[in-house]
């Protein structure tokens, strides 16, 4: 994570938001008073990250900081500060494992195992194909669903190595996969049936 | 134990209609205009007397915090909800979040009215991007029902609400760092003065409540102040979404009575200890935070702010984070100073350099690497980073290993006697 | 006036005060890196705990505000042991390798540890390395070093006025840099260097050339523009070593320009040491000081004023000029001038060329127009008082002359004198704000008074600042910003020419015709001395720059740095330069060289001593007896009617580094030109930007 010098990847020399997404960051923008656009930067960057293939380059930070009238070392800061922002390019499906004790607890090791068996790479690395990216982070905030991954937007919950493997196969494929509970159980409620919330029906 | 009527959270675990019809079915948004109505004092008088404390993890009292808020300054006021979620062991709020947001957006618009904030932004953890999303909608429902926006729900009061993503910072949810973030810094925290409420979000007068304290606001008023503050202890009062990980047979949020038992709490609603009660070996009442209770206090323990707090603990955000005799306790302290660490701001010193330093002893500890009088030194160095920071990750960061130290001790000497054995065999060859 | 207790001492201090400062106010010292009282408070480093009564833990005292009743202690085991733990915090991942640091002997971290390290480390881990960045000429990283205090960031961002520093990544990993490479492109950014704490950021230029404990110390008066910042010069072994910051609250607070800093290695090269006569060959021959000046009495007997011209440079001290103006009343000479750029001041309203607001002064104004001057260049202390008060709010800044970027907002009126005929007229937005001001500034530079119809633009600036309520009672906002150290001494004194006389441009023209036979050149370099013709020119410097490629007799004297001189800054404030190292070779105090050879011209002036030449300064003009002050002047006639050319304004100065004999002979700020100056010409060339 730390201090990798930003040249030491191959940056594209331009980026533009797309009409589209200008749309969306002027709607973002509005969002807060005048004056405050810088507000809008955490969102922009974000959609910045969207439209490139799930990284944020050196050129985006600047157009950003351009639309938002920021000194563009305010706007490394904020992008080096936060880990949702790629600083490099990532796989197209960005593996994002918990390793903190509530995973831990209920075998993200083995989770672990099961993603570097499958797809033959460590955290912090790349498939050759470009598919796949395999990260350790920390608590994603889905503890009573541990262990969890998170794959690009989705959580995937109460897994266990070979649902992870299938996970990761289904994706290899093309195909998408269940999100959430991989184990059938609604949300957070417990896995034995409902011991709470009973009397009310379904409506 | 609660029961169901008495529960604020009827859809927690999404298996009910969570649009705005079914949220009205469930009773939101009923009376909200009247409530609103009996106007601000009432609101936070109400609040106050329920005796509910912010579910954030301070337990500080919210009708308090409401009163804090100046009046008639002539600026614009701000309630800004705290939904980064993201201390180990806890996900309620992104069950409010993405299965009763109408709780939360009906709790913004009474508690900004009483504050006469006419505008809240929710600050929602970047990773829970489906439960932002989830929010977005209901929020939109909420403008198209004509319940945000002006003159909201009839109440002759103008409130908009404006969903905002993080980007990935468990600091975030420390109140100034969240609000530094929404201004589009980094999220370092804020020296305190000036409190929000004085000058927090762009310098006005701001409060930041979590999720699950403003969501609860509505039914609390609905049914009186008097009925939530019947639940639990007293200063303990009301019904609290309880988080349950790790070794239980069913991990599960759920949401029960202040001052329950840990017992009662993990038997009726999480299937028990893995392998049995008597096989725990202890557990983190409240989140990664707080420190551990080992199996000897647990028997009878009260799940509250001031039963915990006598034990050495805190109810925090009341995630409970259960280990069963199999756990590798040093590893599993070790791994939330991994996560101290990793999500240390840097700004201030002894966080940013003693989180790093306490990390590296407890990963040499887990291998039993160490010198028993280090033991000693770690503790000196976790109480050198405790009540020395800018924010309260310092002290976050040291209650975890400190617990430790407290209550397995011999554990840690014990490694460390073997890894010394083993090395002066190695020696020895 | 919140009243509170320290340590057991009540004291009453305003409201807003830091209880670090309140402490401070009693003489209590408080341990601090990240605090700086010029810098926004930051709070970091936890240095400043103290105990405050009924507070569950210490508090940051740089950011707790006094409250009525306040009971603090700074003596307790509590605070002890907090200090104690923030410095072995501070100390665990810094190198400890102070023997090889030139912050080593002046380092806030070293000091510090002392009084509250241990003399062991407990820290058995791996330390932490950080790569080093690259700052530009001026300033070595070493940022393992780094405590992350985030003063620089402060300063870049608040003082300079220039937002390219922050912190990247987080944490531990936490970095101060600029995240891309990317050069500090300040004219203030030596002061980084003072501002750090510890050696995360040290002086290039000066990197293990000496021990702080080996210098000796000279306070004194720059000379490389005319601020007249008050600076402190370490000298070891005859040779200035490096220039430091003097704190002076009513010119330079505690900051100093790059060119203040780090020119002075330009004192070592190129320097006259002996005195040089041409000889028949045309070629320069060494020679000794009498034979000098018999060279010079000799071709000056029996020829008449009038075909003599002297030109007094932009360094040359008070005291000097008055010997060259003396000398030359002597010899009948009318055609005397210490305006080598051509500036149309006069010397009879002193008002009429001063900086009259004074720089302090500046805190109070609340609307200033700039006329064809880029303070930034031509005053970066001054600039940075200007944007001091932009960033108070409510300071209008209107800018006429070339485009600029003044490190703060401006709006831009144009680009010559029918914008400012525009504002005379009230015509525009400015205008109105201009005259709803208070304490309105108006700023001339060079760029607008040394062309033609400079006369004609003061005067136009006279008559803006009188319709503008610029001059009123207890405020005047009339000001000239000189570039010249010497300028202001030179008019105090008079140095332009007598009736019948020749300003510079009227010498060189004679010289260049003939008319003009003899040329004194008291250290004038920015002259075109192509146009010097057959003339005798007689050079009186310290350095082989312009004027001695041209001389017929060499006259070596003594920079700033190496003479007892007198300074009148901008602001008409008299300073005193100090001698700090003796002057090369044959070099002499330049007072002492003319008095020498007036005695060789049978002209002898009578002074034998500095004290003798320094009353006479005070008779000539009284306004050199307000030693380290400003002396009110009178407000008056000055310019001259007429109209004014269309021409735009230009910039007096173009590259800040290199603007005089000293700076021009300086390594770093070649370095300095090329780095700034030449790669911005390159950027606009070819209109990238990064």
């Amino acid at each position: 994570m730390s201090g990798a010098a930003p040249s030491a990847v191959s940056q594209p020399a331009n980026f533009e938001f797309t009409p589209d997404n200008m749309e969306k960051a002027k709607k973002i923008i509005a969002k807060y008073p005048a004056g405050k656009q810088a507000s809008a930067l955490l969102p922009l960057l974000d959609l910045a990250q969207r439209q490139n293939d799930n990284w944020l380059p050196r050129a985006a930070m600047d157009h950003v900081a351009q639309i938002l009238e920021m000194p563009p070392i305010r706007v490394y800061e904020v992008a080096t500060f936060y880990t949702m922002y790629n600083k490099e390019p990532v796989g197209k499906h960005l593996v994002q494992l918990c390793r903190t004790t509530p995973c831990w607890l209920r075998g993200s090791d083995g989770i672990q195992k099961a993603c570097e068996n499958k797809l033959g790479i460590h955290a912090g690395e790349t498939t050759a194909d470009g598919l796949f990216t395999l990260m350790e982070v920390e608590c994603l905030g889905a503890c009573a669903n541990a262990p969890m991954v998170q794959i690009n937007d989705d959580f995937y919950e109460d897994l266990t190595p070979e649902s992870m493997e299938a996970i990761l196969d289904a994706l290899a494929r093309g195909e998408k996969p269940k999100t959430g509970s991989q184990t059938g159980r609604q949300t957070s409620s417990p896995a034995g049936g409902r011991t709470s919330l009973t009397d009310a029906g379904e409506a | 134990m609660l029961s169901d009527k008495d529960r604020i959270f009827t859809n927690l675990y999404g298996f009910k209609d969570r649009t705005l019809e079914g949220a009205r079915a469930r009773g939101d948004w009923n009376g909200t205009a009247d409530l609103i109505a009996k106007g601000a004092e009432w609101i936070i008088n109400e609040v106050k007397e329920s005796g509910l404390r912010g579910r954030g993890g301070a337990g500080f009292s919210t009708g308090l915090k409401w009163s804090f808020m100046p009046k008639n300054t002539g600026r614009p006021h701000y309630l800004v909800i705290n939904a980064d979620e993201s201390e180990p062991g806890t996900c309620k709020d992104r069950e409010i979040l993405r299965n009763e947001p109408h709780k939360l957006i009906e709790g913004c618009l009474i508690g900004g009215f009483a504050m006469q904030a006419n505008a809240s932004y929710i600050y929602v953890r970047g990773e829970f991007y489906h439960e932002a999303m989830a929010l977005e909608k209901a929020v939109e429902e909420a403008y198209a029902a004509g319940l945000l926006g002006k003159n909201a729900a009839g109440s002759g009061w103008d409130f908009d609400i404006y969903v905002h993503r993080g980007a990935g910072a468990y600091i975030c949810g420390e109140e100034t760092a969240l609000l530094e973030s929404l201004e589009g810094r980094k999220g370092q925290p804020r020296n305190k003065p000036p409190f929000p409420a004085q000058a927090g979000l762009y310098s006005c007068p701001t409060t930041v409540n979590n999720v699950e304290s403003v969501a609860v606001v509505p039914t609390i008023l609905r049914r009186g102040a008097p009925w939530f503050a019947g639940f639990g202890r007293p200063k303990n009062s009301g019904t609290k979404i309880f988080s349950i990980s790790g070794h239980v047979n069913n991990p599960c949020n759920v949401e029960e009575s202040m001052s329950i038992t840990l017992r009662e709490l993990i038997e009726k609603h999480a299937g028990g200890v893995r392998g049995g009660w008597d096989n725990l070996l202890g557990v983190i009442p409240g989140g990664s935070s707080t420190p551990v209770i080992p199996a000897d206090q647990c028997n009878d323990l009260i799940m509250d702010f001031d039963a915990l707090r006598e034990k050495g603990s805190g109810l925090g955000t009341a995630a409970v984070i259960v280990m069963d005799k199999s756990t590798d306790i040093i590893e599993a302290i070790e791994r939330l100073s991994h996560f101290y660490k990793h999500e240390s701001c840097g700004q201030c010193t002894p966080c940013r350099e003693g989180t790093g330093w306490m990390w590296r002893v407890m990963r040499r500890m887990v291998k039993g690497n160490a010198r028993v009088e280090e033991i000693d030194m770690l503790f000196e160095v976790t109480k050198q980073v405790e009540g020395h920071t800018i924010c309260a990750l310092g002290d976050a960061a040291a209650w975890p290993i400190q617990g430790l130290i407290r209550h397995f001790r011999p554990e840690i000497e014990a490694r460390i006697a073997k890894y010394t054995r083993n090395a002066g065999a190695i020696a020895a060859e | 006036m919140p009243k509170l207790t320290i340590d057991g001492i009540e004291i009453e201090v305003e409201a807003g005060t830091s209880v670090l400062q309140a402490c401070e106010a009693l003489g209590i010292e408080v341990p601090r890196f990240c605090y700086h009282e010029r810098l926004s408070v930051a709070g970091n480093c936890r240095m400043c705990l103290v105990d405050m009564e009924r507070a569950p833990k210490p508090v940051a005292s740089c950011c707790m505000p006094v409250g009525e009743g306040m009971v603090i202690r700074t003596d307790t085991e509590r605070v002890r042991k907090a200090r104690n733990g923030v410095m072995e915090f501070l100390l665990i991942n810094h190198p400890l390798d102070c023997p090889i640091c030139d912050q080593g002997g002046e380092c806030d971290l070293q000091d510090q540890a002392v009084a509250y390290g241990k003399n062991t480390s407990r820290y058995d881990e791996n330390k932490r390395a950080v790569k080093n960045k690259e700052f530009g000429p001026l300033i070595k990283t070493v940022m393992t070093r780094c405590i992350h205090c985030t003063r620089c960031i402060r300063f870049a961002e608040e003082i300079a006025g220039v937002p390219v520093l922050g912190a990247t990544y987080r944490g531990e990993n936490m970095e101060v840099g600029t995240y891309v490479e990317k050069t500090l492109d300040s004219e203030l950014s030596g002061n980084l260097v003072d501002i750090c704490p510890v050696g995360a950021l040290t002086s290039k230029p000066y990197a293990f050339h000496a021990r702080p404990w080996e210098l000796r110390k000279f306070e004194s008066i720059d000379a490389m523009d005319a601020v007249g910042s008050n600076i402190r010069v370490d000298v070891r072994g005859g040779q200035v070593m490096r220039v430091l910051p003097r704190l002076n609250e009513a010119v330079n607070e505690e900051w100093i320009s790059d060119k203040t800093r780090h020119a002075v290695d330009g004192l070592m090269k190129r320097r006259l040491d002996k005195p040089y006569v041409r000889g028949a060959d045309g070629k320069l021959k060494a020679a000794s000081w009498d034979e000098a000046f018999a060279a010079i009495a000799k071709r000056v007997a029996g020829l008449d004023g009038s075909k003599i011209g002297a030109i007094a440079g932009n360094q040359a001290d008070a005291e000097s000029m008055l010997l060259l103006k003396e000398l030359m009343q002597s010899l009948g000479v009318a055609s005397i001038d210490c305006r080598q750029d051509g500036a149309k001041l006069d010397a009879t309203t002193r008002a009429g060329y001063l900086f009259n607001t004074t720089i302090a002064g500046i805190e109070q104004a609340d609307a200033v127009l700039l006329i064809g001057t880029n303070p930034r260049k031509e005053a970066a202390i001054i600039n940075a008082r200007l944007r001091k008060r932009w960033t108070m709010g409510g300071f209008p800044v209107g800018v006429i002359g070339p485009q600029i970027d003044l490190t703060y907002d401006h709006s831009y009126l144009g680009a010559g004198p029918q914008s400012l005929e525009a504002l005379l007229k009230g015509e525009g937005e400015f205008a109105a704000k201009l005259k709803a001001a208070q304490r309105p500034m108006i700023i001339v530079g060079m760029g607008a008074l040394t062309r033609a119809d400079g006369a004609q633009v003061l005067a136009a600036a006279r008559q803006l600042a009188e319709q503008v309520g610029a001059v009123a009672e207890g405020w005047n906002g009339f000001n000239v910003l000189h570039t010249a150290a010497a300028r202001v001494g030179g008019l105090d004194l008079g140095l332009v020419p007598a009736a019948g006389g020749r300003d510079v441009a009227g010498i060189l023209d004679g010289a260049d015709k003939g008319e003009v036979e003899v040329v004194y050149l008291l250290g004038a370099d920015e002259i075109d001395a192509s146009r010097l013709g057959k003339a005798f020119v007689i050079y009186q410097g310290h350095h082989g720059d312009v004027g001695a490629h041209h001389a017929d007799v060499i006259l070596p004297g003594a920079a700033y740095t190496e003479k007892e001189g007198t300074y009148v800054n901008t602001e008409g404030r008299v300073q005193r330069g100090r001698k700090a190292a003796f002057a090369p070779g044959d070099a002499r105090e330049d007072w002492a060289i003319l008095r020498a050879l007036s005695a060789h011209l049978a002209k002898t002036l009578p002074y034998d001593d500095l004290a003798s030449v320094r009353r006479r300064l005070v008779e000539v003009n009284p306004a050199f007896a307000h030693v380290d002050d400003v002396a009110p002047s009178a407000w008056g006639a000055f310019g001259a009617a007429g109209a004014m050319d269309a021409a735009p304004f230009v910039t007096a100065i173009d590259n800040f580094y290199q603007t005089c004999a000293i700076s021009r002979a300086s390594a770093t700020m070649a370095e300095c030109t090329e780095a700034f100056v030449k790669g911005r010409q390159e950027e606009g060339k070819t209109g990238t930007h990064g």
